[in-house]
């Protein structure tokens, strides 16, 4: 693998372990199954696109597409708690709604950005050259965004939404609004990948309609990867297991598309990247194995 | 003190499997006081329970917590006024927390939860004090999951958690049921402890006579949906289960015919 392609493997993880920590706070600590993500991260590029193009200041629009994942999140948390539509029926709806919102917020298929300002450009020193420059960054902020989280779930009201995925009933006997608190979580979630949809947008030159196809399998299986490379039930090391599933992830992926030596070829990628997931999932459970047969 | 006034649930109304759970149960507890509600089977206990947490809805009739009707509010608002153990330890505890961060969810009851930490180094060491008067060695397990505790742990830790912030009325749900009995003697015997120090205006729902009679200071009897007994003070001391089954009798005209209900 050469140089380039790894620092392109690590931006692009990076990016989507933004995914993958929203990802992490529905499927996880909300236990709500929530598919919005695959309409919630083109929503992102969309917004954070469009509103670049139109000559708005990068930092700005991508505040706006984080609000936007963020009211994606709302409406299929509402969907769920108020009209009492089944959780992962209600962010399917919320999924395949988005996608005509997506169409309508572009005008257009896609939104390319190319000699548009972006906020990598913006933060970039001129001597640095952009495939490093871009996962520095994104380094900084997926760590703000981590230990952000690992704060925010350390709180009165972080503990009121772990309380609501974990035991619900439990959460409302001590005078939690669990409604209220699903809609919150929903909201930081799929703001999140909303933020991660507009950085992926302004790193790969503009935004598609068909952007988010597969964000939610990305994301599960960084949550996955990651909680089985790094097991633990501690929120710091639960968040790192996640962000590090994502980058690895992304390295199964770039590997898979430096396979052609062994003769395989671009097609093949998905197989490829299915296997390599699946020896990470399995890792765990040959280390049992092993360290019961040493024991004997 | 706890009013409710002529509840009423039915449960699958108009269906071949309708219940008629509570038949007009009225019942009111003055502050301060220590009932236990017994009866057999399908009585009505949980139900009526559950009516005043607001886990259930009622058909008709009302439920005043001192001055306030509460009887449309939902579980989470009445928690101001409201403190309850769960059957099940595993239901009245957060696995996935830690045992001072389901004390820090339960210190919030009924207040508003902001962005304050949840767990401050003073409020550390009061839940060291607390869980020290269990004495079962959980002071030093604060960062523990609850999840690793025993059954009977959880259930201890749970009755000081309903004790942490001020109620208005407790509710104790066959607390000790899932209980071994030694573990189901020393959680009792902590309640005990804790409605007497806290003066806590408690009702425990039972599934023992034994125990209904022995702790609490008024036992209250459930029928069909319905208050059929009712014993306090003079009358109260000293009754054995015999004579508590010999008053349903000439009560209600029939015989108790609940094994569960007569032996433990």
């Amino acid at each position: 693998m050469s140089w380039f392609s790894f620092f392109g493997a690590l931006e692009i993880g990076l990016i989507f372990s933004l995914v993958a920590l929203g990802v992490f706070i529905s499927f996880r600590l909300l236990r709500f199954p929530d598919l919005t993500v695959d309409g919630s991260f083109p929503l992102g590029g969309a917004v954070g696109a469009v509103c670049i193009a139109s000559g708005m200041d990068p930092f700005l629009a991508t505040l706006l597409a984080t609000i936007a994942g963020a009211i994606a999140g709302v409406i299929t948390a509402l969907l769920n708690v108020y009209l009492r539509i089944m959780d992962l029926l209600a962010s399917i709806l919320m999924m395949i709604a988005l996608y005509s919102i997506n169409l309508r917020v572009m005008g257009r298929p896609n939104i390319p950005l190319i000699m548009e300002p972006t906020v990598f450009t913006v933060l970039q020193p001129e001597w640095l050259a952009d495939y490093i420059g871009r996962p520095l960054i994104m380094i900084a902020v997926v760590l703000l965004a981590k230990l952000a989280l690992d704060a925010y779930f350390a709180t009165q009201q972080g503990l009121a939404i772990r309380a609501t995925g974990s035991n619900p009933r439990m959460a409302r006997a001590q005078g939690v609004n669990t409604g209220a608190m699903i809609i919150l979580g929903m909201a930081i979630s799929n703001g999140l990948v909303g933020l991660a949809g507009a950085l992926f947008a302004q790193t790969q030159g503009g935004a598609d309609i068909s952007m988010g196809i597969g964000t939610i399998v990305i994301g599960l299986a960084a949550v996955i990867v990651g909680e089985s490379i790094l097991p633990s039930r501690r929120i710091f090391m639960l968040t790192l297991a996640v962000v590090l599933g994502a980058v690895v992830y992304r390295f199964f992926i770039a590997a898979a598309l430096n396979s052609d030596f062994i003769g395989l070829q671009a097609q093949d990628l998905n197989l490829v990247t299915a296997v390599l997931v699946t020896i990470a999932l399995v890792i765990p459970l040959f280390k049992q194995r092993l360290a019961r047969r040493r024991s004997l | 003190m706890l009013k409710a006034s002529d509840l009423k649930i039915t449960f699958n109304p108009g269906t071949p499997i309708e219940t008629r759970a509570l038949q007009g149960l009225s019942l009111e507890i003055p502050t301060g006081q220590f009932v236990t509600v017994i009866g057999t089977n399908g009585a009505g206990k949980s139900t009526f329970l559950n009516a005043v947490s607001g886990d259930l809805p009622i058909d008709s009739g009302s439920i005043m917590i001192d001055d306030a009707d509460v009887t449309r509010l939902p579980v989470w608002k009445r928690a101001t006024r409201v403190a309850r153990v769960f059957q099940d330890p595993m239901a009245g505890t957060c696995e996935d927390l830690t045992i001072e961060e389901n004390m820090a969810l339960a210190q919030c009851r009924g207040t508003s939860r902001g962005l304050g930490w949840a767990v401050k180094s003073n409020q550390r060491d009061f839940y060291r004090e607390q869980l020290a008067r269990l004495g079962l060695g959980l002071e030093n397990r604060l960062s523990d999951r609850i999840g690793l505790l025993s059954g009977g742990q959880r259930q201890a830790v749970s009755l000081l958690m309903a004790a942490l912030q001020p109620s208005r009325i407790l509710l104790l749900d066959e607390h000790t049921a899932a209980l071994d009995p030694r573990t189901a003697d020393f959680v009792l015997e902590l309640t005990r402890r804790i409605v007497t120090e806290k003066q806590l205006t408690t009702m425990m729902v039972t599934h023992s006579m034994r125990q209904a009679l022995d702790v609490g200071d008024r036992t209250v009897m459930l029928h069909q949906g319905q208050v059929v007994l009712d014993v306090s003070g003079e009358q109260r001391k000293g009754m054995k289960i015999p004579d508590l089954l010999e008053m349903f009798e000439t009560v209600r005209g029939e015989k108790i015919s609940d094994d569960a209900l007569l032996l433990s």
